[in-house]
């Protein structure tokens, strides 16, 4: 299991989702992905996002103006 | 019984919404997918203004998909889209909405997902006649046919005013249990959903599609006069929808920031553009898109900014302007007077 970021920061969703969706593809089934945005949307679309394809939201938060979320892939 | 499986492609509107819903109450396993071109993004601007970022914020298709429970892929067809957009073979609407091509352009797209992923079928939630342009019924069967799709392409929740598809004359749906809605009127798909209990579905008939906002196709027009070509990028796009737009010269106009969200949202950009905002009072910040743009082009720019903040009535106000590599100018000018500012510089 590995762990990897993904910089979402300046764009807005969807694209964050996007940029999300694409890097989670090249990864393992229990990797962790750390996602950070600066578009508070993605604190409701990435959870959206992984909740109707299978993977796991394990936290979220707010540093300053970024929000980051962490996420385990889940199952193909 | 082999499942079929069909790809729908999910707005976030209320029609894809149905149309998915009936699909799988036929025991069709269907995914979604949802394309991006830049444009159909009206949650955006409410993530970038500050009087919008307390509403609540949801991707409508994410939802749509959630509660109908089935996957959704959101594809970015930004570079794709371009050739739509500047080069539309059936040309635009009331605005620079492309329709008709956006449609056929979308489904070709959901075409070659399916032949990429091993699905059957294609469904989307058009209703004959609903729409002037891209559901008209004498249109349907050519958008189906130039897409590629052709009887690939199921509407369900108008199928029965249509030629049977592939799916229906194969038993893959049962064409009796497919619907006949037709026309503006949106009460059927209404009790449609509240038959099965979504309440929460976004606005009917909502769009979100900017090209048919009249001001902002005026600002891509306004774009495209002043660049060598029509090209354009996604932060072009952005740009667009943020602040006010004000074109004092042919060769260069600002965006001026409207409050703090954009300002904010503009400061991602200063490497990209001059930016210039006064130092002695408290005021917006300012981009210069442009060529050619001059110490007196930059005076000006000056001006115009001081008259948008709080030192509009001084004598004079400090400004400082930063080039994208960094050099920074410094100067003094007095504001610009509301009448000097003339209404045609308003993109």
């Amino acid at each position: 299991m590995s762990q990897y970021e993904l910089d979402a920061r300046r764009i807005l969703c969807p694209m964050p989702v996007i940029r999300t969706q694409n890097r989670v593809v090249e990864l393992q089934p229990g990797d962790t992905l750390i996602v950070t945005c600066t578009d508070p949307g993605a604190l409701n679309d990435i959870p959206a996002w992984c909740r109707i394809n299978g993977h796991t939201v394990i936290k979220t938060e707010r540093r300053d103006d970024d929000v980051i979320i962490t996420l385990e892939v889940g199952a193909a | 019984m082999t499942q079929r499986k069909a790809v729908s492609l999910i707005s976030g509107g209320l029609d894809s919404l149905l149309a998915t819903k009936v699909m799988l109450e036929q025991g069709v396993h269907v995914e979604g997918i949802n394309f991006f071109t830049g444009f159909c993004v009206e949650g955006h601007t409410h993530a970038i203004r500050k009087r919008d970022q307390q509403k609540e914020k949801r991707n409508n298709a994410l939802w749509c998909a959630e509660q109908l429970g089935v996957k959704l892929h959101i594809i970015d067809v930004i570079e794709e889209y371009k050739d739509v957009l500047l080069n539309p073979k059936h040309g635009y609407g009331a605005n620079l909405n492309p329709c008709q091509d956006c449609k056929t352009f979308m489904i070709h797209k959901a075409l070659e997902w399916i032949k990429a992923h091993d699905f059957d079928f294609i469904i989307t939630g058009e209703v004959v006649g609903q729409r002037p342009m891209s559901q008209r019924k004498d249109l349907m069967p050519v958008i189906a046919r130039e897409s590629g799709a052709n009887d690939l392409l199921l509407r369900p929740l108008c199928a029965k005013n249509l030629p049977e598809t592939l799916p229906e004359r194969e038993g893959w749906v049962d064409r009796s249990r497919l619907l006949d809605f037709s026309g503006r009127n949106r009460k059927p798909q209404m009790a449609l959903a509240a038959q099965y209990g979504f309440t929460d579905y976004a606005t009917p008939a909502g769009g979100c599609c900017f090209l048919t906002d009249e001001n902002y196709s005026k600002k891509v027009v306004d774009m495209w006069q002043h660049r060598p070509s029509r090209d354009y990028e996604l932060d072009d796009i952005m740009l667009l929808k943020v602040g006010r737009h004000i074109r004092p010269k042919d060769n260069f106009k600002l965006i001026v920031g409207r409050e703090e969200g954009e300002n904010k949202f503009m400061e991602g950009y200063r490497k990209q553009f001059i930016s210039i905002y006064t130092t002695s009072h408290p005021g917006p910040l300012v981009l210069l898109d442009g060529r050619d743009i001059s110490d007196a082009d930059i005076e000006l720019a000056g001006r115009i900014t001081a008259r948008f903040g709080q030192g509009r009535d001084a004598e004079t106000v400090d400004v400082e302007a930063r080039l994208p590599g960094g050099e920074i100018k410094t100067f003094q000018v007095a504001p610009m007077p509301p009448h000097a500012i003339k209404p045609e510089w308003y993109v």
